[in-house]
């Protein structure tokens, strides 16, 4: 057992619904883990609980030796867990730039009649965020856009302005809810390196959801599979390929003849 | 080219061309001032509450994405509060005829900038207490929750007659607001409001406005910021209402009526929801234009036929503009732009580039 990251039997009812049960995971720092399972096992829900979107029903999401089940999503965010969401949610009316910089805000210290006031401390600090977050947008190759509206992107570049948005909260658990949707074979491929090269560079722990099996076997060290809400393996890409109950859960039984 | 050299190259400029405007602003305001008739004076002075009230709303409506639709709350507890403080206790005896005014406001005396900041700050405890109550709803509920505040504010001024009077009203307020108070005010609230719009508050604001989801995820309390742009907002609005107060200086119930705060909406849509420029814009148009409309109700002569005064001709062509506005800029004469020095500079094609 670590201290790091572990999730205690998690459950999720709405209303009559167990849409997760019993969820136990634990995850080593710097680890790559896979969630997988086909549509409407319960991954985002797996995600919702652990950034607070969502209260457990029953169960502990503890984080560093502290149980965060309960607290709220910018609180989680500022302890140093954060997430990229399944259907793209950027603040489209704002530049790309700005995007990148309210990631900053968690961490602000003047307080808000300095900036009202226009106080030279304010400014300063302005200046070093604006800077910092051109630097996360220069290493996902996004810096040539940063005075674009973010909705004006193309898919694959808000896909990578996601990440970025999520690094610039300073993470140390990063959740990506499904990066490589909608992506061809050659984005994913990049994506892949990508996932790998913030991994390195920033030392994170990743934790992700993804339809796309080349993409999960070929980038995660271990898989968990989720059907119907329950857990139903574990082990490395190798081990899950054949294992039979994954292979039933997403091919179904075969028929007697 | 990092981004702190291109903020240096033109931050000294901006600020000179601010000066500049503020000084031509002053030197219009004076020649006003001592040349001006009594009813330009009124337009412009009219023209810089609703300056004040426009970009102080358009904080929360436009930058914060909520419908609310209570600060004619705010105004009047604003106008309220600061006419209770500047009328002397002499003054405020012979008025409270029908129940006599609650101590302390009987006796407390103010001078009137003094007056204006306790407007400001009561509607800000005000806004505070009923905070709590709206952001635990989004969206049509929050409208019908703050418009309903609005309401029970104006109700209780006709009802809690040994504070205001009741429908009587204060009257025979000194006349306090001049041109430097009232202008004085409004840049002052358009400084203080664009300094935060543009800081990082106001990205979290913005943020939340696109989508609360993901500034949540990002960091952003939802709660505190759109409770710091709601506060912020009815100080100014309180402060306003004072202004509003002396510039009348006859307050009564019927004064602020949901009428007000829809004439707020109005010109913060007109001008563009979440453009600050465009609540200026917005508020000069509707001052300056609801008054220079009034020509199409006199009697007009076209030689061959004579049209009659007609009374309310007015609003039906002030209609008229507005639906064109809102067929042909859906989104406010300024959409979400600002003005900008660079923006200017680069239309005149002065702009080194």
């Amino acid at each position: 057992m670590n201290d790091f990251f572990r999730l205690e039997s998690l459950v999720m009812q709405f209303g009559g619904l167990t849409a997760v049960k019993d969820f136990s995971l634990s995850i080593e720092p710097g680890e790559l883990v896979g969630l997988i399972g086909p549509n409407g096992a319960g991954k985002t829900t797996v995600f919702n609980m652990i950034t607070g979107f969502l209260t457990p029903t029953s169960g502990r999401v503890l984080w560093q030796g502290e149980d965060i089940t309960g607290l709220s999503v910018h609180q989680i965010t500022a302890r140093g867990i954060a997430r990229t969401f399944q259907n793209i949610r950027l603040f489209s009316d704002m530049t790309v730039l700005e995007n990148v910089m309210v990631s900053f805000h968690h961490k602000v210290r003047s307080r808000f009649w300095k900036a009202m006031l226009g106080l030279p401390s304010h400014g300063k600090e302005e200046r070093r965020i604006r800077q910092e977050s051109y630097r996360f947008l220069q290493e996902l190759n996004l810096g040539h856009l940063a005075d674009e509206k973010a909705g004006n992107l193309a898919y694959g570049q808000q896909r990578r302005l996601e990440i970025a948005r999520a690094l610039a909260t300073y993470p140390k658990l990063l959740l990506l809810d499904e990066p490589a949707a909608g992506m061809n074979p050659q984005e994913t491929m990049e994506l892949a390196d990508l996932v790998l090269e913030i991994r390195q560079k920033h030392a994170l722990t990743i934790f992700l959801i993804e339809h796309d099996m080349k993409f999960v076997m070929g980038l995660c060290e271990r898989i968990k599979v989720l059907d119907y809400g329950i857990s139903i393996a574990e082990g490395t890409p190798e081990e899950i390929q054949s294992n039979p109950d994954v292979i039933k859960a997403y091919l179904g039984e075969p028929k007697h003849a | 080219m990092t981004w702190k050299g291109k903020d240096m190259d033109t931050s000294k400029r901006n600020l000179y061309c601010n000066l500049a405007a503020l000084c031509l602003l002053a030197v219009v305001l004076y020649l006003f001032d001592q040349y001006g008739t009594e009813y330009q004076i009124r337009i412009l002075n009219n023209m810089a509450v609703f300056i004040t009230l426009a970009v102080s709303y358009n904080l929360v409506n436009g930058m914060c994405g909520l419908l609310h639709l209570g600060p004619n709350a705010f105004i009047t507890i604003g106008a309220y509060t600061s006419a209770l403080l500047t009328m002397s206790p002499m003054e405020k005896q012979m008025s409270f005829i029908i129940e006599p005014l609650i101590w302390p406001f009987s006796v407390l005396q103010a001078p009137f900038f003094v007056s204006l900041i306790a407007g400001g700050v009561m509607a800000t405890i005000f806004a505070f207490i009923i905070s709590f109550p709206v952001f635990r709803v989004r969206g049509d509920y929050l409208a019908i929750v703050t418009l309903g505040f609005g309401e029970v504010i104006r109700v209780l001024c006709n009802a809690l007659q040994g504070v205001t009077n009741g429908p009587l009203g204060l009257k025979g307020l000194q006349p306090y607001t001049n041109l430097w108070w009232s202008w004085g005010i409004a840049v002052f609230t358009i400084i203080v409001i664009t300094k935060l719009v543009n800081s990082s508050y106001g990205r979290a604001m913005k943020a939340i406005r696109e989508d609360e989801i993901a500034a949540k995820a990002m960091g952003v309390d939802p709660f505190r910021h759109l409770m710091l742009a709601f506060l912020v907002s009815a100080f100014f609005c309180g402060v306003a209402g004072g202004l509003m107060a002396h510039l009348i200086t006859t307050i009564s119930p019927t004064l602020f009526t949901f009428f007000l705060t829809f004439n707020l909406l109005i010109i913060i849509v007109v001008g563009g929801l979440g453009s600050t420029t465009g609540a200026v814009i917005g508020a000069a148009l509707f001052a300056w234009g609801g008054e220079a409309l009034r020509v199409v109700e006199s009697p007009m002569n076209f030689g061959a036929f004579t049209i009659p005064g007609i009374p309310g001709m007015r609003m039906v062509l002030f209609s008229v503009i507005l639906m064109v506005v809102i067929i042909f800029a859906r989104r406010g004469i300024m959409g979400r732009n600002e003005f900008s020095w660079n923006w200017l500079f680069t239309k005149l094609g002065l702009n080194a580039k």
